[in-house]
């Protein structure tokens, strides 16, 4: 079972939030096929927010096909998320990009930029996705 | 069962044959099944039209319907906590619920009004004068709760309730509209505490609705921008402020905005605030059905329609994901 939390001053949307706390409970292998999510109820219990906020994040994970709702039983996870082994070859590349950039007398930060300016290039269409979830 | 769950039209209230209005041509529906926040300054009329829905108080002119009724018929099915949270103080906690028992025929349920007082640690036995500002608003929100409402009226519910107990009956209030459906209105001055728990807002301000609708759909109509100073034309500017050469404002885009603005979505806080300060904004009532519905107040120039329904565009897929 996954327990949210909410962080009302992260700027990211609350129903994102349990999107992501979601996905990360997968990847970390807290969440499995066939365990069922908190219900609506059992959420806004505990967080204090808006019912349809949970729904719409519940919505939103089985539009991307990792949980499937039951009518009258609840919603449950159908996939897991892979999880990148630390011993991948993509870490040992970003691993020698890492120290060549800070041979080349980046500051963290500037590394951190950088990197992220990449990612939101390579992973726009992701990203637009969780802005505007509901554009579909 | 009606998908409304209170509508106002043309409401007005006068005190007194010579006072002042206390409300005048207040027009919202508020569809069934949404936590609504009411906000507004002080003496804004938030708790008069709390009382006029409970139907404690009679309009001077124009009609409140609830449930698809008049507030007296509804009376059974709507439950209303005022500010001062009235209680008898010589019962105690368990005759109060029996009160709510003996009352409420066929509605009441004990478990959830005994369960709510007794996560407040309070003892059934304790006679309600000597308990505190706060436990007496957990013991007013049991007794509204045990009666099972359809619409659940709470005048600044949570204004003597110490942080944990707000969050934890908060989260009562939120279960009790997840599993029942229950229409919760609620007036606070905390928008904090709003912003994750409604999703509609009816801002009143001078006994006039400023802002209503569902919240997602009034954020997304609206824009923070800053930048130089400059002309915000064609755009509708609730309000700006100008430090040194920059400009900050809330505005309705009428159209693209000029890319040389940095824009953000307000926060609810920001919303409100800029509404409070500026009492002369135009007003925008957002139904969150239908783009015909959707409509600039009067107030507006004409030339707004069009944007209006280009905004209304935007807000038709937000529309369907906030209703259950």
């Amino acid at each position: 079972m996954v327990e949210y939390r909410i962080d009302r001053r992260s700027g990211v949307a609350t129903y994102v939030q349990i999107v992501q706390q979601t996905k990360q409970a997968l990847r970390l292998g807290l969440l499995e096929p066939g365990d069922k999510l908190p219900t609506a109820r059992e959420v806004v219990e505990a967080t204090a927010i808006n019912p349809n906020t949970v729904l719409k994040a519940y919505r939103e994970l089985e539009r991307e096909g990792l949980v499937e709702a039951r009518r009258g039983l609840g919603t449950f996870v159908r996939k897991s998320l892979g999880t990148t082994p630390v011993d991948s070859p993509l870490r040992a590349e970003l691993d020698t990009w890492a120290g060549r950039a800070r041979e080349a007398g980046l500051e963290r930060e500037d590394v951190a930029a950088l990197f992220t300016s990449v990612l939101d290039e390579h992973f726009k269409n992701d990203h637009d996705k969780h802005d505007e979830g509901d554009e579909e | 069962m009606t998908d409304t769950a209170m509508e106002a039209a043309a409401l007005g209230r006068r005190f007194g044959r010579d006072g002042d209005w206390a409300l005048w041509d207040c027009t919202f529906r508020l569809p069934a099944g949404r936590v609504c926040a009411i906000v507004g300054p002080n003496g804004a009329g938030k708790s008069t039209l709390l009382a006029h829905a409970a139907g404690l108080l009679r309009p001077t002119e124009g009609t409140v319907t609830v449930l698809g009724t008049t507030p007296a018929e509804a009376r059974e099915r709507l439950a209303y906590v005022a500010q001062d949270k009235p209680l008898y103080p010589q019962l105690s906690i368990a005759e109060t619920l029996r009160m709510g028992r003996e009352l409420n025929p066929g509605r009441w349920d004990q478990g959830v009004a005994e369960r709510i007082v007794a996560d407040g640690d309070l003892d059934p036995h304790a006679r309600v004068r000597t308990l505190s500002g706060g436990q007496r608003t957990r013991v007013a929100l049991a007794l509204a709760l045990g009666k099972r409402p359809e619409l659940l009226l709470l005048d600044e519910p949570m204004a003597d309730l110490d942080p944990l107990a707000r969050h934890q009956l908060m989260g009562v209030l939120m279960a009790d509209a997840a599993e029942n459906g229950t229409t919760v209105v609620m007036s606070s001055h905390v928008i904090a505490e709003l912003e994750d728990a409604c999703d509609h807002l009816l801002l009143i301000g001078g006994g006039h609705v400023r802002l209503a609708g569902p919240l997602d759909d009034l954020l997304a109509a609206h824009v923070l921008v800053t930048g130089q100073d400059g002309d915000l034309d064609p755009h509708t500017v609730v309000e700006s402020r100008t430090t040194g050469r920059q400009l900050t404002a809330l505005i309705r885009p009428n159209g693209p905005i000029d890319e040389a603005w940095q824009t953000a979505e307000p926060s609810l806080e920001e919303l409100v605030l800029a509404h409070l300060r500026s009492p002369e904004a135009p007003v925008l009532t957002l139904t969150g059905e239908d783009e015909a519905d959707a409509f600039e107040a009067d107030e507006q120039e004409a030339d707004a329609e069009e944007a209006d329904a280009e905004e209304a565009d935007a807000e038709e897929a937000d529309a369907e994901e906030t209703t259950v």
